[in-house]
């Protein structure tokens, strides 16, 4: 119980520190990656904001305790290596996040707004994301 | 290059609350605060309590916000809905098979040092860049 209502504090903050920041609107996250033409530097500087605090609580709070508060272990990645999926996969969130200005946060906060376009993306993006976890699925049942 | 307009004091302060939701999830939790993750992993039923959670925050976030400033959310700049789709589509199967987000990459695994996290924020960043550009270039994007 206490994990989920951490869980639910951490996500408004989240929400709220996106739209301080002017990650909710789309112009500024195509405009940041309009280097090209005429561009935005907010997202250079949520970024930095964000990296600031979580880089302390990480290296000064966090990595100091054998588990977390309300947990029994950490999750963190095991992989360490570079990939062509990592690098392949992280380019085609590339080209839908410039298309349309929205990365999975700020689109599932936008969802508020109850508008179409943000239903849409959210369930595009939803779909997307399935479609995956079942060709996974469908790969390792596959080969074993 | 020329510069937007931009207020550098409320984005530092909005990025700041990002790091601190995400240190919170950490320090308690053990969780990293990836969006695609928690979302992605939420919809295919694995531990969803915590992840619905997160999820809950960020809408009811979403609400209080419209409620206090709706000027806080832009409009979209994306007119095609057949593009906006297309557009969902690759950001969810693009961030689930590079592992992560902004969020998770950008804050989360930079934050830890983390050279994949570093590989994979340089390849969104690069490949949003490059289709700024050709979208521009065939009427794709205003």
């Amino acid at each position: 119980m206490k994990e989920n209502i951490l869980s639910f504090v951490s996500g408004a903050i989240f929400a709220v520190g996106l739209g301080i920041g002017g990650m909710l609107e789309p112009a500024r996250v195509v405009g940041f990656l309009d280097f090209f033409g005429t561009w935005d530097p907010t997202l250079a500087f949520v970024m930095a904001g964000g990296l600031a605090v979580n880089v302390f609580a990480y290296h000064v709070l966090t990595k100091k305790r054998e588990v977390p508060a309300f947990s029994t272990r950490f999750h963190l990645p095991s992989r360490r290596d570079l990939t062509l999926r990592l690098v392949l996969g992280s380019a085609i969130f590339g080209v839908g996040w410039a298309l349309a200005g929205y990365c999975p946060g700020p689109a599932i906060t936008t969802v508020a707004t109850t508008t179409l376009d943000a239903f849409a993306f959210v369930g595009a993006m939803a779909v997307g994301m399935v479609t995956w976890s079942l060709f996974e699925n469908w790969q390792s049942s596959a080969s074993s | 290059m020329q510069l937007a307009e931009f207020d550098f004091i409320s984005a530092l302060f909005g990025g700041a609350l990002l790091g601190l939701s995400a240190a919170i999830l950490m320090f308690f939790n053990g969780r990293i605060a990836g969006v695609s993750g928690v979302f992605g992993q939420m919809l295919v039923g694995r531990e969803i309590p915590w992840r619905a959670s997160w999820i809950g925050g960020l809408l009811v976030g979403g609400f209080a916000s419209i409620a206090v400033a709706p000027e806080l959310f832009g409009a979209p700049v994306q007119q095609s809905f057949v593009l906006l789709l297309l557009a969902g589509f690759l950001v969810g199967l693009g961030t689930r098979i590079g592992s992560g987000c902004t969020s998770g990459h950008g804050i989360c695994g930079l934050a830890r040092f983390s050279l994949r996290s570093l590989v994979a924020t340089l390849s969104f960043i690069g490949a949003g860049a490059i289709t700024v550009v050709v979208a521009r270039s065939i009427g794709w994007l205003p």
